[in-house]
């Protein structure tokens, strides 16, 4: 659990500082609490993935084999809140919480006691989704992006335990958000000056003010399926005035910008691994700026590209599409300035290295299918396919946890101290490298030959590309054992002392501090050349 | 900006926190602001809730509208509920009148709201009429049928490239609210 134990309670001894479970129940170390988001995270990430593993068993073969639909449904459901709000999210903001402060010299979060607070009730929230599952009339079974009528008229019971939880998920995302915001505002050391910053912080920043955006418009759309359910109004209920159609504008405003919320980082995260490993300055610094505001900004005016097949004016359709299309430029400006990083590098492969090089090129695949699903004509045919689902876990899963998984191996042993078990995270990266695509790239062509997503069975025509997706998920599933091994045996300190820079080509603030980091960094502000 | 020991955190988090209360706030406006959109622009397919009044406006005899009626009932709604014109072919500008036959099966009164949706939705603004069913509550009682009048003209404004299109009649039982606002009055 504990990867700064050691140095811990040496400090807390000089601190009086409670030691145990009370330690990480009151702590407001910014290091403790990116700890904590991080395994919490992990183990979301390993349930979310349990469940896509009952998924994929039941489409291993045709016809109902193992689970009833709605439970199907429910899996499909839990799934994608699990693996969108109980993962990749609190990933990102464990990577925030330890990397923010180190990489702007600044002593800690800007609000330590909420901090604490944005993390804790996060544990809570998904309690309250898990156990929805267990209760009479099953869990949410909507999907995670819980359209109208599905989840007012057509939903179990348990809903209102949906709502809740993402009512605390939200406030948690957003207590996160602003403490990262007035962390980078306020606490910059002398001389960190805006365009001195880190790509990974420049992305996070972004990424926070598009979280306090949208994330109470999430807010506002449970909130108005809970009282459409439970107290009579009609938002969505055309009967009493209202329309479904609505929901989906709402739903999909808060959607868009959280599927970059989602990727910012990730961007982020890669401009600070292919430089160090290249052994050159990132290409393009300001660009990389420019490109990611301007993703953000545009991700407010494409949502309405999710519905295409609502019956939308063409005029509306045509809007959409370009807007979607116009977000490849600051994407490939991104891509092209990686690549150009790597131009003419003094290369080498170490292993976060080989994660953000899957990621740019996978990430590029999952990128190219999405500008596919922008051009309306064809989306008509892809939507609700495999070749959406296919889409989405190219950007999510080769994109966003790859790129976490290059992100703790890049960092894991300024945390720890001790470089991780090379060997098992090779065996991690080549196993997940070759089973993720086993899992994902056939899923292009059964949905591109019709068939549909959150589907408990299929046309017999599907069986054998089924068969082979089914077997890539199960071994993914497996190869993220290796990751677990490696990162318990990390903790308990196994592994050859690092330097403080760790790796040779590793430039920025946190690199200067010892390894492992201390408890408290930067109590006086570092000198920023 | 990046004085070390003096960050004035508060001024800064209520600014944020105001930020977030707006975009909750901003969620809700969503409805009002969709249903402004949608009144203006016609695109949703929704038609106007009043009725509208008949101004003797030039027919344009140059071309034909073909005008389809089709009647579904939401789930739970046990009436029978049809067309009795489903097609009908008309000049812009014309007056017409067609019929809608509804008949409640059970032995309850119960009142009925019919919903209309016209797709393609940017001809629903250029659908006028002067009477109609789904302007008021439908109460019927047990057994009881009726025939429920519709007239409408087609606005000689119509786009032209539009040459057809459907008017599609949703009904809803909303008896309980109906006598929950009956309740309330009296």
């Amino acid at each position: 659990m504990s990867t700064v134990t050691h140095d811990t309670q040496h400090d807390a001894h000089h601190h009086g500082a409670p030691t145990g479970i009370k330690r990480w129940l009151f702590t407001t170390n910014h290091k403790d609490i990116g700890t904590l988001y991080l395994w919490f995270a992990f183990i979301m990430f390993l349930v979310g993935g349990a469940m896509a593993m009952v998924i994929r068993a039941e489409l291993f073969q045709p016809g109902l084999q193992i689970v009833e639909p709605d439970f199907f449904n429910q899996m499909t459901t839990v799934h994608g809140l699990i693996m969108v709000f109980g993962a990749v999210m609190p990933a990102f903001t464990g990577l925030a919480n330890w990397l923010v402060p180190m990489m702007i010299g600044a002593p800690d979060m800007a609000l330590p006691r909420m901090n604490n607070w944005s993390f804790w009730i996060l544990p809570f929230a998904f309690i309250i989704l898990l156990s929805s599952l267990f209760v009479e009339g099953g869990g949410p079974a909507f999907g995670w992006t819980f359209y109208a009528p599905l989840s007012t008229t057509y939903s179990s019971d348990s809903t209102a335990l949906f709502v809740f939880s993402v009512h605390i998920m939200g406030a948690s995302s957003i207590m996160g958000a602003i403490n990262v915001i007035v962390t980078i505002f306020n606490m910059r050391a002398p001389g960190m000056t805006w365009m001195k910053m880190p790509l990974f912080v420049w992305t996070w920043l972004i990424t926070a003010f598009l979280l306090i955006a949208v994330m109470p418009v999430l807010a506002g759309a449970v909130t108005m399926v809970l009282t459409d359910k439970y107290f009579g109004t009609s938002f969505f209920d055309a009967a009493g005035g209202g329309d479904p159609v609505l929901f989906q504008h709402i739903f999909w405003f808060f959607g868009h910008p959280e599927v970059y919320i989602m990727i910012l980082p990730a961007f982020g995260i890669i401009s600070q691994i292919v430089p160090t490993f290249s052994r050159k300055k990132l290409f393009g610094y300001a660009s990389m700026v420019y490109a990611t505001a301007s993703i953000a900004l545009l991700s407010f005016i494409v949502w309405a590209h999710h519905m295409f097949t609502v019956g939308m004016p063409l005029a509306a359709e045509l809007f959409f599409m370009m807007a979607t299309m116009l977000i490849s430029v600051p994407t490939g400006v991104k891509v092209f300035n990686w690549v150009a990083t790597m131009w003419r590098g003094a290369l080498t492969f170490e292993v976060p290295m080989l994660f953000a090089l899957a990621f740019i090129v996978l990430f590029t695949i999952g990128g190219l299918s999405g500008l596919m699903l922008a051009i309306t004509p064809v989306d008509f045919q892809y939507h609700d396919t495999y070749f959406v689902v296919a889409h989405f876990h190219y950007v999510l899963v080769t994109g966003a946890v790859f790129s976490i998984m290059a992100a703790v191996y890049y960092w894991l042993p300024k945390w720890t101290g001790k470089m991780f078990d090379v060997t098992l995270a090779k065996w991690h990266f080549w196993c997940s490298l070759i089973s993720v695509n086993v899992l994902f790239f056939p899923m292009h062509f059964i949905g591109l030959a019709g068939m549909p997503r959150r589907i408990p069975d299929y046309a017999l025509q599907f069986a054998d590309f089924n068969k082979w997706i089914s077997i890539g998920g199960f071994a993914f599933g497996l190869s993220q054992l290796i990751f677990l091994w490696l990162l318990i045996k990390a903790c308990r300190k196994e592994g050859e002392a690092v330097s403080p820079q760790v790796w040779e080509g590793a430039e920025g603030l946190e690199w200067e501090l010892p390894s492992p980091a201390p408890y408290h960094t930067f109590e006086t502000p570092p000198v920023i050349k | 900006m990046t004085m070390q020991n003096t960050p004035n955190h508060s001024k800064m988090v209520l600014k944020l926190v105001a930020i977030v209360i707006g975009m909750f706030g901003f969620g809700f406006a969503l409805v009002p602001l969709y249903d402004v959109f949608c009144d203006i622009t016609g695109i949703n397919g929704k038609t106007s809730n009043t009725a509208s009044v008949y101004q003797s406006v030039e027919i344009d005899e140059s071309r034909w509208v073909t005008v389809e009626f089709i009647t579904r009932t939401n789930t739970g709604m046990p009436w029978q509920f049809e067309a009795k014109t489903k097609r009908i072919r008309v000049r812009p500008g014309e007056m017409n009148e067609v019929a809608f036959y509804v008949r409640n099966p059970l032995n309850r009164p119960i009142v009925g709201q019919a919903v209309p949706s016209v797709s393609p939705g940017t001809a629903a603004i250029y659908l006028n009429k002067t009477e109609c069913f789904c302007f008021n509550h439908q109460p019927l009682n047990g057994k009881e049928e009726a025939l429920m009048p519709m007239k409408f003209y087609v606005d000689p404004q119509l786009p032209k490239d539009i040459t057809y299109f459907t008017v599609q009649y949703t009904l809803y039982d909303v008896t309980s609210s109906a006598q929950e606002v009956a309740s309330n009055q009296g």
